[in-house]
């Protein structure tokens, strides 16, 4: 059988911010919007083996094999000079995982852990990998105690949703912003598909938390506000995480942008808990 | 004046400390003017050298290091010699116990054990309210913190699930105190869940308590019990530990040509000459300082038999990363396989040969590994086996590169994980880590949780408020942040990631 592999730029061993309890985080490569707050910019891009990063590298690390770029983790000091280098937002030194691979880290950590949760980039822009992934967990006896979950910016369609829900048990979904056009400003893509699959989700029970950026002079007026309390009373009750505008990892424009305060997050929450949301998350931490 | 009566002067007239902080700080000059228990001059030189260290225990050691009075029995037979009877209510019991707490010396001179207290209340609470048993609580812990501020004065609770712990926690929680230091005893099959949680979610509040792998510890230990005392020793109930001396594996590395010769020569050696200096403040302490002809031991509170001798090492990790570069690999300690494997290999070895050497006066007639936190005036070296401040791996991570280790150290291996600050909004997180560290075989979870006032330096708690108003100069109540910013200043500990985790000894005024 063909059984699905996926490329992932980072696995980590503990998150306490990507879902309830401790999870496993698999950062999955490559992303359909191209968010300009994104602090994970090098996991946008799919490498097509151009070769520019080669000479970036100063452990060398990168080479060219039958046209391919191969990495060796060996020498690498984690720089990050490939990263900035890369015209494409792509990343020289994913690694290729299958199932079972996956599934061996979930053993390892077992004892830590309460689920895990696909990231990215956008994990659902490896469905199949995903689909055979959580499925595989729940079908092992060991194993499907753990939670599945998936971190997502909403574009896929509910065809897609349709495939995966059997086997999830959450979605962390994002909405950049309300207002068409600055989402497509932000994004790069409108933000019909991810409205509907907020509420496709959450009519089926698995919408885990929804998440909003406030980016100061975007997602921070009174209309989006305005408009977030309405959408989440009109969906009926979902747990709120506020997330700050930071620069870190940030590239381009967006790294001039001003970063969100304590005080204009605590607004918005104000005005979520006065319109019944019960659970409002907000940052623990300001930098 | 000559120098050493300059240096009472300086003492006595102090603007920063109390009228008992200074008289504590000139018996401590004086004990140190007399001669040291006699050494030979090749351990002599490794003491002089740094290899070997006494964490400033004293030149006479005059009361063990560290004591752990049973105080069942002045519960339950009062006390002749401090005419008590035998309490006989909530309010009795506790009062008993507060003035029993000033007849236990150790190394500070402040008791660093007061009891497995719900162990000890439990008996006196039938007819007690929750809410009578919660205000008592509160009162006998304003009285611990102001009347014996000492961070290394330490309570135990668990394994069971009762009312005096729950009370315990919620007051602790409430109170964010320096003192006492307070550990969980857990045991998966007695410790509920809730219990846990209750724990950890106080961690995330206030940086305690500490965790302690019950049915681990018990196994050392035989049925008259063990406690969890100062930061985190495991020691004899009844009993305790007559010294603690340490070896600094870092000073033992540089001084190695080869691994092979690390293993097999050096660090033989200076165990051997670790286990002369023990010798020597032992036979002092139990020979010639009179200390056990007392009403402690005649009224058995404590068993003359029952002290151990504590055998203490640090900077594991620039140990392994010398013997590293000595092998042209460049694995670091903490985050490499290898790096780490070397690291096993060197507790394994320690281990077997503290097994297997006698020590005269301690407790089974051995002395007892210790993976030892650190003092104040460290530098450069890490405490324990711990990985060095800043170069941390993930908490997950961070406990699986020690884990191993957790095997070879009965006396006590702490291990402060660095927690950042994301915890608050998702607590299950350090419990679902707290509960795997111990089901994988951690002998004590500790965690630092970013953001708290109150934080551990090397194992004792600091209030961040108290070191800066110290630094300030306008003193201190508690005993321990005089130390807590010392070794701030000198070691950079409030650099760990993303903040500090610390150690042992009031090493004496001015050093
Ligand atoms: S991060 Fe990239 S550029 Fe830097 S050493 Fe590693 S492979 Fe080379
Ligand atoms: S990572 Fe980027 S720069 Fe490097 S080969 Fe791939 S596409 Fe080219």
């Amino acid at each position: 059988m063909n059984s699905p592999r996926a490329t992932v730029s980072k696995v980590l061993t503990f998150s306490c911010v990507d879902g309830p309890g401790n999870r496993l985080v698999v950062f999955l490569q490559g992303c359909n919007f191209a968010c300009k707050t994104c602090h994970n910019p090098h996991t946008m891009g799919l490498c097509n083996d151009c070769g520019d990063c080669i000479p970036a590298c100063h452990a060398g690390s990168l080479s060219m094999q039958a046209g391919r770029v191969v990495f060796y983790p060996s020498q690498c000091d984690q720089c990050d000079a490939c990263l900035r280098a890369c015209p494409i937002h792509a990343n020289p030194m994913v690694q290729s995982m299958g199932v079972g691979d996956v599934l061996g880290i979930l053993r390892d950590n077992l004892a830590f852990l309460d689920g895990i949760t696909l990231s990215g980039g956008e994990a659902t822009t490896q469905l199949k990998f995903v689909v055979a992934l959580f499925g595989a967990i729940k079908a092992d006896p060991a194993l499907c105690h753990l939670t599945s979950m998936i971190d997502s910016n909403g574009y896929l369609a509910p065809s897609g949703w349709a495939k995966v829900l059997p086997v999830t048990d959450g979605v962390l979904l994002d909405i950049k912003a309300f207002d068409r056009r600055t989402h497509l400003s932000l994004t790069g893509v409108g933000n019909a598909r991810v409205l509907e699959a907020a509420r496709f989700l959450h009519a089926a029970g698995k919408l885990q938390e929804l998440r909003f950026l406030v980016v100061p002079g975007h997602t921070d007026t009174a209309t989006e506000a305005e408009a977030l309390c309405a959408f989440v009373q009109r969906l009926g009750g979902v747990r709120i995480r506020l997330n700050a505008f930071q620069h870190h990892g940030v590239i381009g424009a967006a790294r001039d942008w001003p970063a969100a305060s304590r005080d204009s997050i605590e607004a918005i929450a104000a005005r979520l808990r006065e319109h019944g949301v019960a659970e409002v998350v907000t940052p623990a931490v300001y930098v | 004046m000559n120098p050493t009566l300059l240096k009472l002067r300086e003492i006595v007239t102090d603007a920063t400390l109390s009228p008992a902080q200074k008289a504590r700080y000139l018996s401590l000059e004086a004990e140190n003017m007399l001669p040291y228990p006699d050494l030979d001059s090749e351990t002599a030189q490794a003491f002089h050298d740094g290899v070997l260290c006494d964490l400033v225990e004293g030149h006479a050691p005059y009361k063990p290091r560290y004591l752990l009075p049973d105080y069942e029995v002045v519960l339950r037979q009062g006390s002749a010699y401090l005419e008590l009877d035998p309490p006989q209510s909530l309010d009795e019991a506790i009062n008993c116990l507060m003035i029993a707490y000033h007849h236990v010396p150790s190394v500070t001179g402040m008791p660093v054990f007061i009891g497995h207290l719900d162990q000890l209340l439990l008996p006196f609470c039938d007819g007690v309210s929750d809410d009578g048993l919660y205000r008592r609580i509160k009162l006998f812990w304003r009285y611990l913190d102001r009347v014996l501020p000492d961070a290394f004065m330490h309570a135990n609770i668990g394994p069971t699930d009762n009312r005096v712990a729950r009370a315990i926690m919620r007051v602790d929680a409430e109170l964010k105190q320096i003192a006492p230091n307070l550990t969980l005893l857990y045991d998966p099959e007695v410790t509920t869940d809730e219990v846990l949680r209750i724990a950890t979610d106080n961690i995330v509040e206030c940086s305690k308590p500490h965790v302690a792998n019950h049915p681990l510890h018990a196994a050392t230990f035989d049925a008259r019990g063990y406690a969890i005392v100062s930061c985190y020793n495991a020691l004899p109930l009844s009993g305790g530990a007559g010294t603690l001396v340490r070896l600094n594996l870092k000073e033992v590395a540089v001084r190695s040509k080869s691994v092979e010769d690390f293993l097999d020569t050096v660090l033989p050696h200076y165990m051997d000459l670790q286990f002369r200096m023990i010798d020597a403040r032992m036979g002092f302490l139990f020979e010639q300082s009179n200390f056990f002809a007392s009403f402690l031991v005649d009224e058995g509170w404590i068993d003359t038999d029952r002290f151990t001798a504590m055998f203490g090492i640090y900077g594991m990790a620039e140990a392994v990363n010398h013997l590293q570069d000595l092998q042209g690999r460049s694995g670091r300690y903490g985050l490499d396989a290898a790096a780490n494997a070397l690291g096993y290999r060197i507790s394994e070895a320690m281990a077997a040969r503290v097994e297997a050497t006698p020590v005269k006066h301690a407790w089974r007639d051995r002395a007892m590994l210790h993976s030892q936190a650190g003092i104040s005036i460290d530098t450069d070296v890490t405490p324990g086996v711990r990985i060095p401040y800043g170069t941390e791996p993930d908490p997950v991570s961070h406990v699986k590169a020690l884990l191993p280790h957790h095997a070879f150290y009965p006396s006590g291996i702490s291990e402060i994980l660095t927690i950042d600050e994301t915890i608050r909004s998702n607590p299950q997180a350090l419990f679902t880590l707290c509960k795997g560290a111990l089901a994988s075989g951690f002998r004590e979870f500790t965690a630092n949780v970013a953001g708290n006032d109150l934080v551990r330096v090397t194992g004792y708690m600091i209030r961040l408020s108290d070191v800066e108003k110290f630094n300030n100069c306008e003193g201190s109540r508690t005993n321990t942040t005089g130390l807590g910013a010392e070794a701030a200043a000198v070691t950079g500990i409030l650099e760990r990631k993303p903040r500090v985790v610390g150690h042992e000894l009031s090493p004496g005024y001015g050093q």
